[in-house]
């Protein structure tokens, strides 16, 4: 399927208060095309829940609720159980977070709607930061990333969140990336046909927290697979499948591009590179994703 | 027809929201309230309870879900207790200014640390200002009625708001008494389906909750405050419709105990506010001009009522809670509405913390102290202070 080929119907509409280059709105607005109208969305406190405007203006042109920060999983559950009593199980409830909702404060309720076999999708779009609150560090944040709270570069390297929801046996699951929306109308479509737990990442290159250009964002997200700092793949009845990039990266029939390419276009690694080259964070850094290829073709090859 | 059911608060409140049938319950155990979601989960085995029950992982999780599952428009329960309610707190705030009308029991205990399972009140007193009507039982027929009363209250469309019913670990939610349950179709009658004051619907896709300038949240906080005063309004009406139909009455916003000629009225709440019956009786024979204002609802606060009250008698408080710092809250709430209105006297005690047992006995010495003078301008430590 070619983008030419998407749905033309926009849920998303004009007038958001989004950033120029927002990746959370590319994701949204193919999401939005693959779901379709019944469709209801749960936003914790993220990025989101200010580009839907103010009320009682909305940019969405679906039934949306938002709720506290922590919460997405659990209302969503909610959401899906009322419905459903009211024979409504044609709507799909999708739980729409940021990566500072799923990896950090969310992480309880989200495993729980996941164990209690909630039937729903729970999308993250990962922008690697607390974006809504002006770029501090989260569990997604990667090792040496300058951050309003990690100043000189985060000291940790982030947690490996797929793995985490894998570790719930849950029917689908896939990792995405707004620079490849094909793939991911794809992945949100097969998502809305399966029954139970669905869990979709979106890698979200954000302009502003990431210190890159606007017109950059597609840029660092094809970046962000094809160095290998992120994986295209979809987990279903336990198997684990990558594709595009990602699946030539697994199977060694393309190099994955030094992440150095990456990094040296985004401002918080700017420390890295000036006044003088970082060597050792940066080796840290390489060796970092080495590793984590390494444990993906142990495991999934 | 109606039957006799003899049980404990948590199985009888358990009864009376399944008899209302939710769609859907999401709850989390926790000492004392356990066996009040566990006898909902014993309904759903028998299939007396139709609904959804979603068994979370947290009372944040379990408030959050009703909220959830409030907002598509279906009729929610849950119950907590203590450290549950306050782990909570972030969405008690957020049913109400959602308005929606969750109902909820609260059990009455004790917050750590050090643990203690027993009763005070310090839990659903510290949830005052979160917006929801809040009920305070004094018996297991109280319960019962409070709940399904509490359903009508909630979600009429003048209040739509969550209610917190709170009755007393162990004395009350594990303490068998006989309690008259009507007919379902009785129940039915009187509950009636759920109509939203909004809700989620693909067919009229609305964002609810998203940023709001000041001017409008003012509005929101201040159409709060009318609902909760058009509470004060309906709770009476609700209790005599109730009484009405199935002959029962445990008092509107406040019950009154034989307050006729009393030169002292005794304010108490929960199980204490039982327990003063007896005292009041014990003290009557003894000569004593007191009678009871058994203060059932303190979100409203039942301001005129109080004034009414000061207005004939010197008051006597005794507080199971303590906002730290100031003084009981029943103590601070009913000073304050008699502010620049009588000149009634208010006396004060803090008594039954952490659980401690208060008598009938307890409750006569406090009367008598108050009675004879024997106060201090601060609200008095029962068995703590000497006075």
């Amino acid at each position: 399927m070619a983008i030419k080929d998407l749905p033309r119907e926009e849920c998303y509409l004009p007038g958001s208060a989004a950033c120029p280059g927002c990746p959370a709105t590319m994701a949204m607005r193919i999401v939005f095309k693959a779901i379709g109208k019944k469709m209801v969305m749960i936003v914790p406190a993220c990025c989101t829940a200010v580009i839907e405007s103010i009320h009682p203006k909305t940019s969405f042109n679906i039934p949306t609720m938002n709720i506290a920060f922590e919460a997405a999983a659990a209302g969503a559950s909610g959401v899906e159980a009322g419905l459903r009593k009211q024979g409504r199980e044609d709507i799909t409830v999708v739980a729409w977070a940021g990566d500072g909702g799923t990896y950090d404060i969310g992480i309880q309720a989200l495993s729980g709607a996941l164990e209690r076999n909630t039937n729903f999708i729970y999308i993250c779009y990962n922008n690697q930061i607390y974006s809504n609150t002006g770029i501090q560090r989260s569990g997604a944040t990667p090792y040496a990333a300058w951050t309003t709270t990690t100043v000189r570069g985060k000291t940790e390297f982030r947690k490996e969140m797929g793995e985490i929801i894998q570790a719930h046996h849950i029917p689908y699951a896939a990792q995405a990336c707004v620079a490849y929306p094909e793939d991911l109308y794809k992945k949100v479509k097969k998502a809305k046909s399966i029954k139970g737990p669905k869990y979709i990442e979106i890698m979200a290159p954000c302009p502003p927290g990431w210190r890159f250009g606007m017109e950059k964002t597609v840029e660092m997200g094809t970046m962000a697979v094809e160095t290998g700092a992120w994986a295209l793949y979809e987990y279903e009845n336990e198997k684990v499948t990558f594709n595009g990039k990602s699946k030539l990266i697994l199977d060694g029939k393309i190099e994955r591009k030094s992440i150095e390419d990456w990094i040296k276009y985004q401002g918080r690694f700017r420390h890295l590179f000036i006044p003088k080259k970082d060597v050792k964070r940066l080796k840290e850094i390489e060796e970092h994703v080495d590793k984590i290829w390494e444990r993906y073709r142990a495991c999934y090859l | 027809m109606t039957s006799v059911m003899i049980d404990t608060g948590n199985y009888i409140a358990a009864k009376a929201a399944v008899m209302c049938k939710p769609d859907v319950v999401a709850a989390y155990p926790i000492t004392p309230q356990t066996t009040l979601v566990e006898g909902i989960a014993n309904y759903v085995g028998t299939g007396e309870f139709k609904g959804e029950y979603i068994c979370v992982e947290s009372e944040h999780s379990a408030m959050a879900a009703c909220i959830g599952a409030s907002s598509t428009g279906v009729r929610t329960f849950t119950g907590t207790s203590s450290h549950g309610l306050l782990l909570m707190h972030e969405m008690l705030h957020w049913a109400a200014l959602a308005r929606l009308p969750v109902i909820m029991c609260n059990i009455n205990r004790v917050i750590g640390p050090g643990w203690n399972i027993w009763t005070d009140e310090n839990d659903s007193i510290s949830q005052r200002d979160t917006g929801w009507l809040q009920f305070y039982c004094s018996s297991n027929q109280e319960i019962f009625d409070t709940v399904i009363q509490a359903f009508k209250l909630g979600e009429h469309e003048k209040v739509s708001l969550p209610v917190m019913i709170s009755y007393n670990a162990f004395i009350l939610s594990h303490t068998s008494m006989p309690v008259y349950v009507p007919d379902q179709k009785d129940v039915d009658n009187f509950v009636k389906k759920r109509i939203p004051k909004w809700k989620l619907e693909v067919e009229n896709p609305i964002t609810f909750g998203n940023i709001i300038l000041p001017h409008e949240y003012e509005l929101v906080r201040k159409e709060m405050q009318e609902a909760q005063e058009n509470a004060l309004k309906l709770i009476p009406e609700i209790a005599k419709e109730w009484k009405k139909k199935f002959g029962r009455f445990h008092g509107d916003l406040l019950e009154f105990y034989k307050c006729e000629g009393a030169e002292y009225i005794l304010l108490s709440m929960g199980a204490i506010g039982a327990e003063s019956k007896v005292a009041i009786d014990n003290l009557q024979k003894e000569g004593y001009k007191i009678g009871l204002a058994r203060v059932r609802v303190i979100r409203p606060f039942p301001i005129e009522e109080i004034v009414k009250l000061g207005k004939k008698a010197d008051l006597i408080v005794i507080d199971r809670n303590i906002s730290v710092g100031m003084e009981g809250a029943l103590f601070s709430e009913v000073k304050s509405s008699l502010y620049g209105k009588t000149d009634a006297k208010v006396h004060g005690f803090i008594a039954g913390l952490g659980g401690k047992d208060v008598t009938f006995g307890d409750i006569e010495t406090m009367c008598k102290k108050a009675m004879k003078g024997k106060t201090k301008d601060h609200q008095v430590w029962y068995g703590l202070e000497e006075v």
